[in-house]
C-alpha cells in the first residue's frame, strides 16, 4: 500500500519540471533498485535496533530531561519495537462502526449521482469536498453523540518498558519500511513508463478542447496510462508477496518460519512441508494475479 | 508632398544596424536555467525548497560520518577512543574495518595464497566476455570466450588440469560430429552432437583423467566450495546462473510458444511453478531436498546446487521475458519466413528470434540484475556471501557492533556491479536501434 502511493507520487516527481525534483527521485530509484533487498532489509533493522533510543531512554531524569521523547505522547519509537496507541472498545463502539461504513457507502453513492448528473445534464457537481464530508461527518458527530464510545490507550513508561498500547515489533516495522521503500522504487519506474507512453497528442487535444490541466491529466492521460501500468504493477505486488518470505532475515515468524521452520523442525517431513509451503505461495500468488486481471479486464481499452 | 512624404520615413527609418545585445538577465545563463527548471512556478519553487532541504538533511547527517579519519586502527574500540580523543561523537564510521577484512568480504575464506586466483579469474572472464557484449572484437577472439568456462572452473576450484580440459575435448568432439554427420542427415548429426559428448563424458573422462593425473600431475591445489565466500561467491553464483540461464529461459519460452501440445503444458507448468514461488523456499528446496531426487550414494555440493536452482528460477523469468518479445514480433514475419521455405529452427535463428530478442534486451537484463542481487539469499541457507559475513566479522571481539560501514561497502559493491549492467543494457539498446533506421 505504502509502495503503491510512493510509487506513483515518486513516478509523477520523476516527470516534474523542476530539476532537482527530477534528480532526486532519480538517486532514489537507482539506489534502491541496484542494491540487494536483502541488505536494505537488514540496514533498516539495524537502524531501528542500534539508531533507536531504549525504553529507559524516556524516562524523565531529576533535572526535568529526557535522553528521549515521545511524540505526540502517544508514539514511542524504542529498539524493542514502536509503541502506538491501541484503541478500546466501547459498548456502542458497533453502532459507530455501522455508521461508518453507512456513510462511505453514501459517499459513493454521491459520487455515482454526481456522475449520473453530469452525463445526463452536462452541469458539474463538486466531486472531492462533499464525498469527503458524507463519509467522515456523520461519524464525528455520532462520536460524540453516542459518548465516545472508542478510546485511546496510551502507551506509558511503566517498570522498565512501556506498558499499554500496542507494540509493533522492530522486524515487521523493518521489512514493512524496506518493502516499501524498495517496491516504490520500481512502481516508479513503471508509472513514469506508463505516463510517458501516453502519447503528447493527447494531452495537446484535450488543452484545445480547453479542458484544465487537472481535468486533463485526470480523464485523459491517467485512464490511458492505467493500462499500461497495470499488467507490471501485477507483477510487482507479486513479487512483493514473494519477498515478504525474506522476513527470515529480520527473525520475523512468517509462513516461511513457521511450516518451514517450525513444523519442519518438529517433524522432520522436508518434503511435505516445502511441497505445503510451495503450494502457499503459489496459490498466493495465483489469487492476487486473479484479482488484478479482474482489475485489469475492467480498464481495458474495449476493443471490438 | 512627396517631400514631406520621404521626410517622414526616413524620420522613422534606423540608419544604423543595432549591435547585437545580449538576452535580458532573466533569458540566459544560469538565471534562464534557474528560472525554467527550479521557479516556474510558486508549486516548482516550493518543490526546489523543500528538496534542497531534504538534501542538506540526509547530507548533513551522512556526510561527517563518512568523514571520518579512523582508515589505520584496528578495533572499534580504538575507533571510540580517538574520535572522543578528537573531540567528536562517536556516531561516526570506523573504516578500520574495511581496511581490517576487506579481502575477507571479497573472497569468503578462500585461502590468501591463492587470492591471484580469483583474480585472475575475473579478468579472464571479463577479457571473455568482452567478444560476446561487444561486436566490434574479431571474431577469432569467440574461441577464447568458449575456453572461458573451462579456465575459470580450474582456476576457482583447483585441481588436475585434466578433467575440465577434457570435458572441453568432449563438446569439440561433439562439433566435430555434428559438421561430419550434417552432411548425412541433419537429425542423425543432431542427435550424434548430443550423444557423443555425454557418452565421452559418461566413460571415458574419469579414467582418463585418472590415468593422466597419475603420469603428468598438472593442475593447482583443490579448492573445496566452501571456502568460497564473500562477494566472489555472489559473482560466481550470479556469472554461472547468468550463463546458463539464458539458452535455458529461450528454449522454455520457443516450448511455450510452440504448437506441439505436450510441449507446451510442460513448459507452461515449468515456468508457472517456479515462478509462483519464492526464491528463498527453492533456496531451501536445494539444500533440504534435492538429495531425495538423486539417485542414492551422489553428493552434491552446495554451491553446486544453489548454482542449479537459481539457474532453473531465472531461466523461468527469462522465458517470460522472452515470450513477450515473441509475442511483439508481427506475425507476417513469422509467415514470411515459413513461405520461403525455412525450417522451423532456421527461421527462429535467423528471422524471429534476433527480432524478439533485441525487443526483451530491457526485460532480459532486469532479470540477470535482480538475479545479482538475489545471490544476497543464499546467506539462509549457510553460504557465507557479503551479508553472512558481516555477521561473522561482528562475532570478533575486535568489531562487535559494527554495523553500517560493512553495509555500505557491500552496497557499493552491488551497485557498481548493478548499474554497470544497466547502463550496458541502454548502450546496447540504442546502438541496436540506431542500425535499424
Amino acid at each position: 500500500m505504502l509502495a503503491t502511493i510512493l510509487g506513483v507520487i515518486g513516478g509523477v516527481l520523476r516527470l516534474s519540471k523542476n530539476w532537482i525534483v527530477r534528480k532526486l527521485m532519480a538517486v532514489y530509484v537507482e539506489g534502491f533498485r541496484n542494491v540487494p533487498l536483502l541488505l536494505w532489509i537488514v540496514a533498516i533493522y539495524a537502524l531501528m535496533t542500534e539508531g533507536t533510543p531504549q525504553p529507559r531512554d524516556f524516562r524523565v531524569a531529576e533535572d526535568g530531561t529526557a535522553a528521549a521523547s515521545m511524540i505526540f505522547d502517544a508514539f514511542a519509537i524504542t529498539n524493542r519495537g514502536v509503541y502506538i496507541p491501541a484503541p478500546v472498545w466501547g459498548p456502542n463502539a458497533v453502532f459507530l462502526l455501522a455508521i461508518f461504513v453507512l456513510s462511505i457507502v453514501g459517499a459513493f453513492v454521491y459520487r455515482s449521482y454526481a456522475k449520473k448528473v453530469l452525463f445526463d445534464t452536462g452541469r458539474l457537481l463538486p466531486m472531492v469536498w462533499p464525498a469527503l464530508l458524507i463519509a467522515i461527518v456523520p461519524t464525528i458527530l455520532m462520536y460524540f453523540i453516542l459518548g465516545r464510545p472508542i478510546g485511546l490507550d496510551y502507551p506509558e513508561l511503566g517498570g522498565f518498558n512501556f506498558q499499554g498500547g500496542t507494540q509493533i515489533s522492530n522486524p515487521l516495522t523493518a521489512l514493512w519500511l524496506a518493502l516499501s521503500l524498495y517496491t516504490g522504487a520500481f512502481i516508479t519506474e513503471i508509472v513514469r513508463a506508463g505516463i510517458l507512453s501516453v502519447s503528447k497528442g493527447q494531452s495537446e487535444a484535450s488543452f484545445a478542447l480547453g479542458m484544465r490541466p487537472n481535468r486533463t491529466m485526470n480523464l485523459v492521460i491517467l485512464p490511458q496510462a492505467l493500462r499500461v501500468i497495470i499488467p507490471p504493477m501485477t507483477s510487482q505486488y507479486l513479487n512483493l508477496s514473494k519477498n515478504s518470505s525474506l522476513a527470515i532475515a529480520v527473525g520475523y515468524p512468517d509462513v516461511r518460519a513457521t511450516l518451514g521452520g517450525i513444523t519442519l523442525n518438529q517433524t522432520g517431513r522436508a518434503l511435505e512441508c516445502m511441497l505445503l509451503l510451495g503450494l502457499f505461495y503459489l496459490g498466493l500468488s495465483l489469487i492476487i494475479s486473479f484479482l488484478m486481471n479482474i482489475y485489469n479486464n475492467s480498464k481495458k481499452l474495449q476493443e471490438r | 508632398m512627396s517631400d514631406t512624404d520621404s521626410e517622414v520615413i526616413s524620420f522613422f527609418v534606423r540608419e544604423k544596424m543595432l549591435e547585437e545585445q545580449e538576452p535580458p538577465l532573466t533569458e540566459r545563463g544560469a538565471v534562464k536555467w534557474l528560472r525554467e527548471n527550479l521557479f516556474s512556478s510558486w508549486l516548482n519553487g516550493l518543490l526546489t525548497i523543500v528538496s534542497l532541504y531534504v538534501i542538506w538533511y540526509i547530507l548533513s547527517g551522512i556526510v561527517p560520518w563518512l568523514w571520518s579519519p579512523t582508515w589505520s586502527l584496528g578495533s572499534l574500540s580504538e575507533c571510540r577512543e580517538v574520535l572522543t580523543g578528537l573531540g567528536e561523537t562517536t556516531h561516526q564510521a570506523c573504516w578500520g574495518v574495511i581496511r581490517d577484512r576487506w579481502q575477507q568480504l571479497l573472497f569468503g575464506f578462500y585461502p590468501s595464497d591463492a587470492y591471484w586466483r580469483p583474480t585472475l579469474a575475473l579478468v579472464i572472464l571479463l577479457a571473455g566476455l568482452a567478444p560476446v557484449l561487444f561486436g566490434s572484437i574479431p571474431r577469432w577472439f569467440l574461441l577464447f570466450s568458449a575456453a572461458t568456462p573451462f579456465v575459470l572452473f580450474l582456476l576457482l576450484w583447483g585441481g588436475p588440469i585434466w578433467t575440465p580440459l577434457l570435458v572441453g575435448v568432449g563438446l569439440v568432439l561433439g562439433v566435430v560430429a555434428f559438421r561430419y554427420l550434417v552432411g548425412v542427415n541433419q537429425i542423425v548429426a543432431v542427435l550424434a552432437a548430443i550423444i557423443v559428448p555425454v557418452l565421452f563424458w559418461l566413460f571415458l573422462v574419469e579414467p582418463i583423467a585418472f590415468e593422466l593425473t597419475y603420469t603428468a600431475p598438472i593442475g593447482l591445489e583443490f579448492i573445496p566450495s566452501k571456502d568460497f565466500g564473500g562477494f566472489m561467491l555472489s559473482v560466481v553464483i550470479g556469472v554461472a546462473a547468468i550463463i546458463l540461464s539464458l539458452p535455458l529461459g529461450i528454449m522454455l519460452a520457443l516450448g511455450r510458444a510452440s504448437d506441439l501440445f505436450i510441449v507446451t503444458k510442460l513448459s507452461v507448468i515449468f515456468i508457472e511453478i517456479i515462478r509462483g514461488v519464492p526464491l528463498i523456499v527453492w533456496l531451501f528446496t536445494a539444500s533440504l531436498l534435492l538429495n531425495y531426487f538423486l539417485p542414492p550414494g551422489t553428493s552434491f555440493d552446495l554451491t553446486l546446487r544453489v548454482i542449479i536452482m537459481v539457474t532453473l528460477f531465472s531461466a523461468a523469468y527469462i522465458a517470460e521475458v522472452v515470450r513477450g518479445g515473441l509475442a511483439a514480433v508481427p506475425k507476417g514475419q513469422y509467415e514470411g519466413a515459413d513461405s520461403l521455405g525455412l525450417s522451423y529452427w532456421q527461421s527462429m535463428q535467423l528471422i524471429v528470434l534476433p527480432q524478439a530478442l533485441k525487443i526483451s534486451i530491457p526485460g532480459i537484463v532486469n532479470t540477470f540484475i535482480g538475479l545479482f542481487k538475489d545471490t544476497t539469499l543464499v546467506v539462509f541457507i549457510g553460504l557465507l556471501d557479503p551479508l553472512g559475513l558481516t555477521s561473522a566479522i561482528r562475532a570478533s571481539t575486535d568489531w562487535n557492533g559494527i554495523y553500517w560501514e560493512l553495509y555500505v561497502f557491500i552496497g557499493v559493491l552491488f551497485f557498481i556491479a548493478c548499474y554497470g549492467m544497466g547502463r550496458y543494457s541502454l548502450w546496447l539498446e540504442t546502438k541496436l536501434q540506431r542500425e535499424n533506421r
